[in-house]
């Protein structure tokens, strides 16, 4: 689904955020990219929804270099991926239902149509009664769920969360990320960047370390775990 | 259409519509975003009111000025139309050749009508006006020459036609002297023709400074929705589709200016009526006053829709394209 293959990238300016990273992530799978500050989870991310451009090396998805993706094109990519933001990226003047219709007005879809699916996705993420509320009313946690909405109601086959749970207590990130695993139970690949290591021990998925730009562990978690000291 | 992923259908494709529900969608799309946009103008009816002020004051000069030019010609061609040629004939000419001469006249084709104007009567209808009457018996003999004027067609009223015909009369064994007041009309035309290219120019730069008030208002108006701009490209807007909304306001500041800059040069016209009309009283012409109506109107507006979409075009190009979520 997601393929890495010696990917560098630096900024304008020297910075190296990314030294010669390869992995693969086979579609349907749920993996987690964990690192410090500044270890260059967000900059991974950036170059599989292209905003970013690697500087050497090569990034795929479902077989596609994206260095042949004209940037006219970087819109119909977005809409295969859904992605997830610590900052939520809401409009605060827009209701619930509004924001989270929005990838399907983009597409063109009827206004019958958005109104079965974002009622669907709606009660998926538990929020059916707040559709008409603006998103400032809501806590940190319920718009985070309106931010999964949108990411998932034109059922992309990839999901990309950047610090889901980064405002959260630990019992509400468990909420967000059982959602998580429901969506990927259905068949979606799920990538989420965290620094929340608490959170990543409770689970056994596979996680992608970054240590300064570069991979140090591709693993399980128990492994991971079991390897102090890394 | 997914680059990504072969067999994932997106939108409307996915929706089992027909092509014509599918073109009916776009056109209700759109309907709804000129809608929005509007609405949005409606939502801060003081900046807006002043934008279009300003567009509306700055299209209202030039469409007066080209108003009063168009007038002016209509009137100018009125005169035109009345030019007469005077021709005075020899003393001595006898009244049987004087017939003669107007009977042959009266066969050219470039000649509408002839008036023979008998010196006795000249001279009588003289002493009449000018207050001379017993001066003027002293006179051994009658000094005015017989006149006629000589009404072209309409084919020769312009002022070089008439100069030629003026020519070929002044030929005839008759004629003293041939005359035909054309060089005021001829300056009239020049100073037409110069107010003429004064408008254009006016117009023209008046024109662009709409189309960059309404550019740089377009400017303003998309960096203040940053923010929504960038959450529309992170969930996978096109740039169409975001500017989409900036045209439609484009449209409507170019159609709302053009409207009210119908109104007011309406209201310059009814204000200068009066004025006109005592000065064109003073040349006893029966003259209405034509404001912009018909073809001239759709002109003014379609030109200022156009100016609409220019100016933000010009900023919508520049400034969506700038922001991309980092």
């Amino acid at each position: 689904m997601i393929r890495f293959e010696g990917v560098s990238k630096t900024y304008p300016g020297g910075q190296q955020a990314l030294r010669q990273v390869s992995f693969h992530i086979a579609p349907g799978e749920m993996a987690f990219l964990t690192g410090h500050s500044g270890a260059g989870k967000s900059t991974l991310l950036k170059l599989i929804s292209i905003m970013e451009r690697p500087t050497v090396g090569k990034v795929l998805i479902n077989g596609h270099d994206l260095n042949h993706i004209h940037s006219r094109q970087i819109p119909y990519i977005r809409r295969d991926i859904g992605m997830i933001f610590q900052s939520h990226q809401l409009l605060m003047d827009r209701s619930v239902f509004d924001n989270v219709s929005l990838p399907l007005i983009i597409e063109g879809y009827s206004h019958r149509e958005i109104s079965k699916r974002v009622g669907a996705v709606l009660d998926r993420v538990g929020l059916t009664d707040k559709s008409r509320s603006l998103p400032v009313t809501l806590s940190g946690g319920e718009q985070q769920r309106v931010g999964i909405a949108r990411a998932v109601i034109n059922k992309p086959p990839l999901l990309l969360a950047d610090e889901p749970t980064g405002n959260l207590d630990p019992k509400l990130s468990m909420e967000i990320i059982r959602l998580f695993e429901d969506f990927n139970q259905a068949g979606v690949a799920v990538l989420i960047a965290t620094h929340d290591l608490g959170l990543i021990a409770r689970m056994r998925y596979r996680t992608l370390t970054l240590k300064k730009g570069q991979m140090i562990t591709d693993g399980l978690t128990e492994d991971w775990y079991d390897e102090p000291a890394v | 259409m997914s680059l990504l992923f072969k067999g994932r259908d997106q939108g409307a494709q996915r929706t089992r519509i027909s092509s014509v529900q599918r073109l009916l969608m776009f056109f209700i799309s759109h309907i709804r975003q000129a809608l929005a946009s509007l609405g949005e103008l409606w939502r801060s009816p003081g900046a807006s009111m002043m934008t279009i002020a300003v567009l509306g004051l700055s299209i209202t000069l030039p469409s007066t000025l080209y108003i009063l030019l168009k007038n002016t010609e209509k009137v100018s061609a009125g005169w035109e139309q009345a030019s007469e040629i005077t021709l005075f004939l020899h003393q001595n000419t006898q009244p049987g050749d004087i017939r003669q001469l107007t009977t042959r006249l009266s066969l050219w084709p470039e000649v509408e009508s002839l008036k023979h104007i008998d010196k006795a009567e000249a001279l009588n209808e003289f002493k009449q006006l000018s207050g001379f009457g017993d001066a003027l018996n002293y006179l051994e003999e009658n000094p005015l020459p017989d006149v006629i004027l000589v009404t072209p067609d309409s084919k020769n009223t312009s002022p070089t036609a008439a100069g030629k015909l003026l020519e070929k009369l002044q030929k005839e064994r008759e004629v003293e002297l041939g005359q035909l007041d054309i060089q005021w009309l001829e300056r009239l035309h020049g100073l037409v023709d110069i107010a003429k290219e004064l408008v254009s120019v006016v117009a023209m730069l008046l024109f662009i400074a709409v189309a960059l008030i309404i550019g740089n208002t377009i400017r303003l108006n998309i960096l203040n929705k940053r923010d929504e701009i960038l959450v529309l490209k992170l969930v996978g807007a096109t740039d169409a589709f975001i500017q989409r909304p900036f045209m439609y306001t484009g449209f409507w500041y170019g159609l709302l200016g053009g409207l009210l800059a119908w109104f007011t040069t309406w209201l310059l016209l009814w204000w200068m009526s009066d004025s006109i009309g005592r000065v064109t009283q003073l040349y006893q012409t029966q003259f209405e006053l034509t404001g912009l109506q018909g073809e001239s109107l759709l002109g003014m507006l379609g030109l200022s829709v156009f100016l609409g979409l220019a100016g933000s075009l010009l900023s919508v190009h520049k400034h969506i394209r700038a922001i991309e979520p980092k």
